[in-house]
């Protein structure tokens, strides 16, 4: 591998790496303080990409398309937790694994109901369809780049959120100890539904901002959810930074894994995953009380 | 102990009087359901001893279950005949073999990541499968012969035939229920239960809880592998979608819904979930999305499942209705 096609495969990891960040910190974020598992996790980022796509044909631009998009699936997300997840805090995990999984059967009926089965496709915007020349014969589209900056960008905005503001100390307090902190006046409900209903657009986000690069298609939802667990439990559940380096650990480990053995690429992330969890069981940035 | 009242053992046997009496009634389309649903049985109570007794929630259990069933697919790829007396342990080892490094690796760890691990090994599972083209894909494999029992010409049970393998398959199962029954009630069994009632005092009573926990692991996915051979055998086909995270998903719910703590919930619930859909691929256009209502009811109204019913009904009933006198105040 030449020095250019290993640049290429290392913008492309990194620009999945951001993608699951996205996802994957949602997650961490609702098990780390609601201590719930979202299976139905994945089915935001799916639902993403087809509220993209299907806002598309009403608005003919991406922008305005994410614009209209992340609040539809946020208030998805808040009905969800209002509905069902709120009714499962005092529950056994198995109950809330087997309630979200419930959930995937529903939305991804709904996701066939609404929009059918087949593959969609949305168009990269005018302006960022251009290629950056890395040698004579090798570019770079503009597009991955853009994702890459955006995510970035989201990602340093929700560092900021959870370090410097009051409602980001909530969530950190809730997460190292929820009955303090009710307890201490703040309601957790609230708190649990805005973290809830974030993640959900987060995930949501990554679907609509993947969408042009990815293609839309029934079970992308499943897939993503499966990744971003590994990824989950990688980085140690709950810790966001975990995620972080877990989704760049699995967006290497998978692009350079497709490069290097395309036969077993998958697999390379599962054993990646299996020899980090033999180091160290409760992940990269876990607390060892598990 | 684990054991279950008089008027729930009447029952089982009159359940297994009629299971025994059905095949000349259900024709080839329910006879074959049966079969099935019998099968999916064994897997669902091989999950229950994870889940319901040693407090162990495994998300991948399927693994197991497909796993038997490519091996089987494996043995019978380039023969027209071979002999069960080494097919089957050849199936049952190679998943025992599996269950003991993923169990290795997964015991280590407990609650969430547990979930999360055992759900990893088996997509890693599941992709070596998918994308293994030598081994059909994602189409999977067809299982054009069956092995046999057969000694030189002599040939006691054809599997070939629908009846026989029928009662083939309520014969596993009842083994299957009361092999896992003497083994609740072994010292192995009281270990692991307690285990799952709390792991810390059973280690302080000097217990290997890890290796307790791992055996546990290894004889429910070995029971796994043996309901996936059978189901092989049934359907003759095997694919990734058998290792699937739908499957384990599928066969969680089935125990959930029986009811978990006890052998023949999940053997109910299996009944129950099958003709569930069966049904409503009659009435509906999309049974899934009805599936998913209903698990999440389930999973909201009725938490100990249809084991749990009767004394669910019974307290209800006990419950006196307000205004109904009741004590003076």
């Amino acid at each position: 591998m030449d020095f250019t096609s290993f640049l290429i495969q290392l913008l492309n990891s990194v620009q999945y790496g951001f993608l699951l960040f996205l996802v994957a910190s949602g997650l961490t974020l609702v098990f780390g303080i609601m201590g719930i598992i979202n299976l139905a996790h994945g089915a935001f980022y799916m639902f993403g990409a087809y509220i993209v796509w299907w806002l598309f044909g009403f608005t003919e631009s991406l922008t305005l398309s994410i614009l209209f998009g992340v609040p539809l699936i946020m208030l998805l997300g808040l009905a969800i937790e209002r509905l069902a997840i709120a009714h499962l805090y005092q529950r056994d995990h198995l109950y809330q694994v087997l309630l979200t999984f419930g959930m995937i059967l529903v939305l991804n009926e709904c996701q066939k109901i609404f929009w059918g089965t087949d593959f969609y496709s949305v168009p990269v915007p005018e302006v960022l369809s251009g290629s950056i020349p890395l040698t004579e014969n090798q570019v770079y589209p503009i597009y991955r780049v853009f994702i890459s900056i955006v995510c970035m960008l989201i990602a340093a905005g929700m560092y900021l959120l959870i370090q410097k503001t009051r409602l980001g100390m909530t969530i950190r307090a809730g997460a190292s100890n929820r009955e303090m902190v009710q307890a201490l006046g703040v309601n957790i409900n609230w708190v649990f539904a805005v973290v809830f209903s974030l993640g959900a657009g987060l995930a949501g986000f990554a679907g609509m901002i993947g969408a042009p690069v990815s293609s839309v298609y029934p079970g992308m939802g499943d897939q993503i959810l499966i990744i971003s667990f590994v990824v989950v439990v990688i980085g140690g559940i709950g810790s966001i930074k975990g995620a972080f380096i877990g989704a760049m650990l699995i967006g290497l480990a998978d692009t350079f894994g497709k490069v290097l053995v395309p036969d077993f690429a998958s697999m390379a992330v599962y054993a990646t995953m299996a020899v980090i969890l033999l180091w160290r069981p409760q992940g990269l940035f876990g607390q060892s009380a598990h | 102990m684990f054991r279950t009242s008089l008027t729930t053992n009447l029952i089982l046997i009159c359940l297994l009087v009629v299971l025994a009496a059905l095949p000349p009634f259900l024709g080839i389309y329910y006879g074959n359901m049966v079969t099935r649903l019998m099968i999916l049985g064994i897997f669902a109570m091989s999950l229950d001893l994870l889940i319901g007794f040693t407090g162990l929630v495994s998300f991948g259990h399927a693994a197991f279950f497909g796993l038997s069933g490519y091996i089987l697919g494996i043995v019978m790829m380039d023969t027209e005949t071979a002999s069960i007396y080494w097919v089957l342990p050849a199936c049952l080892g190679v998943t025992a073999l599996a269950s003991l490094v993923i169990g290795w690796f997964s015991v280590r760890t407990s609650g969430i990541y547990f979930i999360m691990i055992t759900l990893a090994f088996a997509q890693m599972l599941f992709y070596f499968f998918n994308e293994n083209t030598a081994l059909g894909g994602s189409d999977g494999m067809f299982i054009f012969a069956k092995p046999t029992l057969a000694i030189g010409s002599w040939n006691p049970i054809d599997f070939e035939d629908h009846h026989t393998f029928y009662y083939v398959v309520l014969v596993s199962l009842i083994l299957s229920y009361l092999g896992l029954r003497r083994l609740l009630n072994a010292p192995f069994g009281q270990v692991i239960q307690g285990i799952r009632t709390n792991e810390d005092r059973t280690r302080a009573l000097g217990f290997a809880t890890r290796r307790y926990k791992l055996v546990s692991f290894i004889i429910a996915g070995t029971l796994a592998g043996f309901a996936g051979f059978l189901e092989a055998m049934h359907t003759s086909i095997i694919s990734p979608a058998h290792l699937g995270w739908h499957e384990s998903g599928n066969v969680m719910m089935t125990v959930i819904l029986g009811g978990i703590g006890t052998l023949h919930g999940p053997v109910l619930g299996a009944f129950a979930f099958g003709f569930l859909h069966d049904w409503l691929q009659d009435v509906t256009e999309h049974p899934t999305l009805y599936m998913g209502i209903f698990v999440i009811a389930v999973v909201l109204f009725l938490p100990r499942g249809i084991a749990g019913l009767p004394a669910d009904i019974a307290r209800w009933l006990r419950r006196k209705p307000p205004g109904d006198g009741g004590s003076p105040p």
